[in-house]
């Protein structure tokens, strides 16, 4: 012991060293290119190249697109989230796998997925087609449908560990003062699990606002009708980089934000509960 | 009848087999050790647990009986739980908790919220009304959750421990109120607890549960005064021994023999109380029938009085002054010899 105490301590304060130097390094490669878009911005052209007819348009296509994704996120992803905090079922492990495989999935690779599921001549599609006239491949509510899927589990992940977190029993103290099922899912399973779903629907959201892959391969790359912001910065980094760099650096804002914005919810969730 | 219930019910290790039932205005004690059974009987009253065979029968309504098919669910049973810690809805003032229920029935929100002000107004806590549960003392809460039961109507109060969650020093004031605002409720009331002063303070009958059965059942006084386990008879702190009654003698499980002066035949239980056993360094020779070879396991100080747990053929607490001890002079090992006189010891059938 009294060898090896002092070895001990010499090898506790050069791994922090070591740590540290590493950290610096990660924290380096994660901030330098954010510094070159900084560096590379065109500063007196970002305003007129922000409100240029052609990234208005991605831009506008690209908030409608993510916000209804998030809409339909929360309005599935509440009650299958709910389903595999609350039910036990044999095979629950696989459907929670198949509901948040787009996580891990390269987009790519579920857009190609999404076309022969949903697309004119797909398994769905084609009586989608047939019997309601709806297209989705190369539309708007295609860029809805691709974003949806890789953004959903974001939320059906936080949403249900904030289901597995809340007491069950305040659920119990409602049903016997006659709380019907539905009206205590209102009034006290929603409440306790709001800072989770606004979490999960700000990850979600974020996720949308910034799909690329799926929503190429799913509904292509038409300005105004499916080229949102990342598609419409893909484009532009051939042809007029500096539209891509603005565009660029916009979207890096508002993600920046998001992920601080969260933080404070974090922190924010409990405090309140003091007051 | 208010409450008619058979209850059986198996929830992991717990195999529940018991009989309840509650008249209307009387406060029933379910009192036992920790895992007994006391709260799954409370949640199948409440129907947040159903049964898996007998009935539960409230007001001549019938609740559950898997049988029949008939199963209410608890937001349609005339039935309120006061919870362990409470539960009061953390999101919501105490007003809007005691308007809870009333809301969910349907009542609209000014009448909801009228209602609940005179209930909490009952219990005292009307200049609360708009303090969050966080904001509230642990007795105020208590009396917000009597409020928030009370303010549905039920026929029955379910009472799960509502008084464990309290600090000792408020504790006395919190039961002279609950009893108080129990009271004036005219259903039938049962309560949780594992205390017996809780019992004692506040029930008219109690209902022992071990292990998932009833092992007695009955009037307060009548349940201490013959107690049937070791748990009741270390509730009432009394000595219990069992054993089997034979030519005016009973030989205990350990091997020892007692002379009552009741005797009976057959299995049979013999109650001693602690201050009626005496104890002596040197064989006693006098009148005592019941003299037996003793070592002391341990000593309890408890103020001027000193209870000495003994081992023997015949294992007992003895109750003695402090004086008495230091004149004995015992230390835990010691050899004593403790005496009962036969008037000391009830006898009843086991």
């Amino acid at each position: 012991m009294i060898v090896s105490a002092p070895a001990r301590r010499i090898r506790s304060e050069r791994l922090p060293l070591v740590a540290l130097v590493l950290a610096a390094v990660a924290t380096a490669f994660f901030a330098l290119p954010f510094i070159g878009l900084l560096w590379k911005a065109p500063w007196g052209d970002a305003w007129s190249i922000l409100t240029s007819e052609s990234a208005l348009t991605a831009l506008r296509l690209s908030l409608w697109c993510s916000l209804w994704a998030t809409v339909f996120s929360v309005l599935f992803g509440v009650p299958l989230a709910w389903v595999l905090a609350r039910l036990t079922f044999p095979g629950r492990g696989a459907v929670r796998a198949l509901c948040t495989l787009s996580m891990v999935l390269p987009p790519v690779v579920a857009g190609v997925a999404l076309f022969y599921a949903l697309g004119r001549n797909g398994l769905v599609g084609q009586y989608l087609d047939e019997w309601f006239g709806i297209t989705l491949p190369f539309t708007t509510a295609g860029v809805i449908v691709a974003q949806t899927f890789v953004a959903m589990p974001f939320l059906v992940l936080t949403v249900e560990a904030a289901f597995r977190q809340a007491d069950t029993r305040f659920e119990d103290a409602a049903r016997t003062l006659g709380a019907s099922p539905w009206y205590v899912f209102r009034r006290i399973t929603l409440p306790a699990i709001r800072p989770g779903l606004a979490a999960g629907a700000v990850l979600s959201w974020a996720r949308a606002l910034g799909e690329f892959g799926a929503t190429i391969t799913f509904a292509g790359n038409f300005p105004g009708r499916t080229q949102t912001m990342p598609l419409a910065i893909y484009l532009a980094n051939e042809t007029n980089p500096d539209e891509a760099i603005v565009l660029s650096l916009v979207l890096i804002a508002v993600s920046f934000g998001v992920l601080v914005a969260l933080r404070d919810r974090y922190l924010g969730g409990t405090a309140p509960r003091a007051a | 009848m208010t409450l008619a219930a058979t209850i059986t019910c198996t929830l992991g290790s717990l195999d529940l087999s018991v009989e309840l039932t509650a008249q209307p205005g009387e406060v029933v004690a379910l009192l036992g050790p920790n895992g007994a059974g006391k709260t799954t009987v409370f949640r199948c009253l409440a129907g947040l647990l159903p049964i898996d065979a007998g009935r539960i029968e409230l007001n001549g309504v019938l609740l559950d009986d898997p049988e029949a098919g008939v199963f209410v669910p608890p937001e349609r049973r005339p039935v309120a739980v006061v919870f362990q810690d409470y539960l009061l809805f953390p999101n919501l003032t105490a007003l809007e908790n005691v308007a809870f229920g009333l809301r969910a029935r349907g009542t609209n929100k000014t009448e909801a919220r009228a209602r609940a002000a005179r209930w909490l107004d009952v219990v005292g806590l009307a200049d609360h009304a708009q303090h969050r549960p966080q904001a509230l003392s642990g007795g105020q809460a208590q009396r917000v959750a009597l409020a928030r039961a009370l303010a549905t109507e039920p026929r029955l109060l379910l009472l799960d421990e509502p008084l464990a969650a309290l600090d000792a020093g408020t504790r006395g004031e919190v039961r002279r109120d609950l009893r108080r605002h129990l009271a004036t409720f005219d259903g039938a009331r049962l309560l949780v607890t594992h205390d017996p002063v809780d019992a004692f303070a506040l029930a008219d009958r109690v209902v022992i549960i071990e292990g998932g059965r009833v092992v007695q059942a009955g009037a307060l006084a009548d349940v201490t005064a013959r107690p049937r386990s070791r748990y009741v008879a270390d509730l009432v702190g009394v000595n219990l021994l069992t054993g089997t009654g034979h030519d005016g003698a009973i030989t205990t499980a350990g091997g020892g023999t007692i002379v009552p002066a009741e005797p009976i035949e057959g299995p049979v239980l013999a109650m001693i109380q602690p201050h009626a056993v005496a104890l002596y360094r040197s064989l006693p020779d006098g009148s005592p029938r019941n003299v037996w070879p003793s070592t002391v396991v341990d000593l309890d100080h408890e103020g001027e009085r000193v209870r000495v747990r003994l081992a023997g053929p015949v294992p007992l607490v003895a109750e003695i002054t402090a004086a008495a001890l230091a004149a004995l002079a015992l230390r835990p090992g010691d050899p004593v010899w403790a005496t009962v006189k036969a008037t000391e010891i009830a006898t009843y059938p086991a």
